[in-house]
């Protein structure tokens, strides 16, 4: 298994042309281009404000804030987040070909597709960043340098998780429509469109066992709230879950190596 | 020093049973069997014990019959696949041509994806950037190297899978069946560059139908039947080995196929096949009807059998009944025949057809201008044909006995098939005897094969 992680960092240079392929496919041929990768994110937020903040009461309880703004920052890394499960979990699938065709590394499928969003994650960022200078939301430099370390706990939290689906669903097919369910599940049990503290707090003890909720309160922390950054306890507790959970689906992946040429 | 070494290898597939086919976690949760899914319950061995070995520099060709188990030894050896149990030791770079172009994208450019593809087969960015031009000018696709892949023609793909395969410069080489796809031309450039491999001395591993590749340019064989080693070693012993028994195997499928008609003709039951038109007044009620028109019937058996056919035999060189000969054979057409009374007025007729359903001979003793005299009880009639001058492929036999104005005694149509096997690959339905022949100045001497294939041994 050592080895195999080992052989990850020697496949660099692969992984890299496949996210960058990844990349110029998804837009080949539209007419915007790239420019979706911005878009997207844009046209999303548009739609989630519309809803809570026309359609239904405003689930938040200080009311002169920039809600949009709250939306987004926690809205931004779920679609990374979600994407990337859901693109795991189809890799092996899709890559079929490779895998029963070609020397291939297996794991790199699954990482190149987590990989690939995290780059429109980054795409979109800026536009974040636009709105949050826009709205002169204080950005101090002592939260922004947490930033990256929450990026990469959700790095290695979309990894251990996209590894461990992408090697379970050339067994069992149905993970995929599984999957779709229970990321609307797990995205309205996060408080990405209402606030934590509007959560009652009996409820509030099972939110805590999602590890999204502590991506999601960081980043909101970090980006959209005032004040010091509080929540670093339970940022730290996860990053140590999920480089937990990142061996724990290496382990399963590369238990299962073996039968996904066959089983493909 | 030996380059690949595979050590009794087999390879345990899992069969399908329909309990198993469509498999969910749903299923597996609710019947509690999660761990025992993804055991085995139902297997098939691909590989069963293969041992051999390939020395550096060796090119090896690997023959069996569709599902012996070629490919997965190639995959094994590839690495692709596990053997179940057993070892496959490989030293140096391996290249697989197993499928071209198997990772390309159908929506990014030709160059783009020869730098994915090379990367993928383990070649840094700047080593195919080195050999770009070189990949290119083999595929031949200089003019459409920017366009998506999606746009290319099934051959422009594959052309440019193999250039970016061959140009990793592997030490040993896997190649299945790449030559039975493309042009005739891509075909030869893809020998030749194997012929130059051999020549820089890397190991070539190559599964392949085509025989004369690999009696051409082989140093040795491996013959797989069933996932086991049927022969290794001389190419020539090998292949020889092997068309015997594919032959064997032939002549059985045709004898079973000739019965099964025989049987059908005798029953009467050509349905579909002979026009089913009743002549009347004719014939003693025997089974079978004679068909409206003789040259649209297809198999079937009629007549009076006043005068009957009793038995047809196809007898080859080895005196012994047959049903695959070669080209050029002397072969024996025996009529086992029973007149019930004797009969003065008779004719035994033979016709041969090809698949196409074209008559490629046919004759009777009476256009010979043998006239008959009388045929009395059980005798043999036969045709001999000095040479079967016939090009490669099946052929269908009629034999008859009828009256010289044409009304049948037996008539057998297209009841006997058997296979025609030539070395030259010519075509038509006739092989006059021939030889070439030049004047001074034009020169030709047999062929070997393509440059570079010399047998060097």
């Amino acid at each position: 298994m050592v080895f195999n992680l080992r052989q990850i960092v020697r496949y660099r240079a692969l992984i890299q042309a496949l996210v960058a392929r990844e990349l110029k496919a998804r837009y080949r041929g539209s007419v915007l281009g790239f420019f979706w990768s911005f878009i997207n994110p844009l046209l999303l937020l548009l739609v989630y404000t519309f809803v809570f903040s026309v359609v239904l009461p405003r689930p938040m309880e200080v009311e002169d804030e920039n809600y949009a703004l709250f939306l987004f920052c926690g809205l931004l890394p779920w679609t990374w987040f979600s994407a990337s499960l859901s693109d795991s979990a189809n890799a092996l699938l899709v890559g079929g070909n490779l895998i029963k065709k070609v020397l291939f590394p297996a794991e790199v499928l699954p990482i190149v597709s987590v990989l690939a969003n995290m780059m429109h994650f980054f795409f979109g960022l800026p536009i974040l960043l636009a709105f949050l200078i826009y709205d002169r939301t204080p950005l101090t430099a002592g939260e922004l340098v947490w930033f990256p370390f929450v990026v990469l706990v959700q790095l290695v939290l979309s990894l251990g998780i996209g590894l461990l689906l992408a090697a379970l669903t050339v067994h069992f097919r149905d993970i995929k429509d599984l999957l779709s369910n229970l990321l609307t599940f797990w995205f309205f049990s996060t408080p990405i469109i209402y606030e934590m503290s509007f959560v009652p707090a009996g409820v509030r003890k099972f939110l805590n066992l999602n590890p999204f909720t502590h991506l999601a309160i960081s980043y909101q922390e970090i980006l959209f709230y005032k004040g010091p950054f509080g929540h670093w306890k339970w940022l730290v507790a996860l990053a140590v879950a999920s480089v937990l959970v990142f061996f724990v689906g290496y382990f399963v992946f590369d238990r299962l190596r073996d039968s996904f040429a066959e089983e493909v | 020093m030996h380059v690949i070494e595979a050590a009794n290898v087999s390879k345990v597939y899992r069969r399908f049973g329909r309990r198993r086919q469509f498999a969910t976690l749903k299923s597996a949760i609710i019947t509690g069997s999660l761990i025992s899914e993804l055991h085995a319950d139902e297997t098939f061995r691909a590989l069963d014990d293969v041992s051999f070995t390939v020395g550096a520099g060796k090119t090896v060709g690997i023959i069996g019959r569709n599902g012996s188990g070629k490919s997965t030894m190639l995959k094994c050896v590839a690495g692709i696949t596990r053997p179940t149990t057993g070892t496959v030791a490989v030293r140096g770079r391996v290249s697989a041509l197993i499928e071209l172009g198997a990772g390309f994208h159908p929506e990014i450019s030709g160059r783009e994806n020869v730098f994915i593809n090379g990367i993928m087969l383990g070649l840094s960015k700047a080593e195919v950037g080195r050999r770009f031009d070189e990949i290119v000018q083999f595929a031949e696709l200089e003019s459409f190297i920017d366009a998506p892949v999606k746009t290319y023609s099934s051959g422009m793909y594959m052309r440019l899978g193999f250039a970016v395969a061959i140009n990793v410069d592997p030490d040993v080489l896997l190649v299945d069946e790449v030559l039975a796809v493309g042009d005739e031309g891509f075909t030869h450039k893809c020998l030749d560059k194997f012929g130059e491999f051999r020549r820089r001395g890397k190991t070539i591993l190559l599964v392949t139908h085509g025989l004369g590749v690999i009696e051409r340019f082989c140093d040795e064989a491996l013959w797989l039947d069933h996932g086991r080693v049927c022969g290794l070693g001389d190419p020539k012993h090998v292949v020889d080995a092997y068309v015997t028994e594919v032959e064997a195997s032939e002549e059985m499928h045709l004898a079973a196929a000739d019965a099964k008609t025989r049987e059908a003709a005798e029953r009467g039951d050509t349905s579909g096949r002979a026009l089913p038109v009743a002549v009347p007044g004719e014939g003693d009620g025997a089974a079978g009807t004679p068909p409206t028109d003789m040259f649209l019937a297809a198999e079937g058996r009629w007549g009076s059998r006043e005068l009957e056919i009793a038995d047809v035999t196809l007898v080859g060189e080895d005196g012994h009944p047959g049903h695959v000969f070669h080209s050029g054979d002397r072969v024996t057409v025996r009529l086992a025949v029973h007149a019930r009374d004797e009969i003065r007025d008779f004719a035994f007729g033979v016709a041969i057809f090809n698949a196409g359903r074209v008559c490629c001979y046919g004759t009777n003793t009476s256009i010979e201008q043998l006239q008959p005299e009388f045929v009395r009880g059980r005798g043999e009639v036969r045709f001999v044909i000095d040479r079967l001058d016939l090009t490669e492929g099946t052929y269908k036999l009629d034999v008859a006995a009828h009256k010289l104005d044409g009304y049948p005694y037996d008539y057998h149509r297209q009841l006997y098939t058997f296979r025609v096997k030539s070395r030259v690959k010519d075509v038509g339905v006739y092989r006059p005897a021939h030889t070439w022949e030049f004047s001074e100045s034009v020169r030709l001497r047999h062929a070997e094969g393509p440059v570079g294939w010399e047998r060097n041994r």
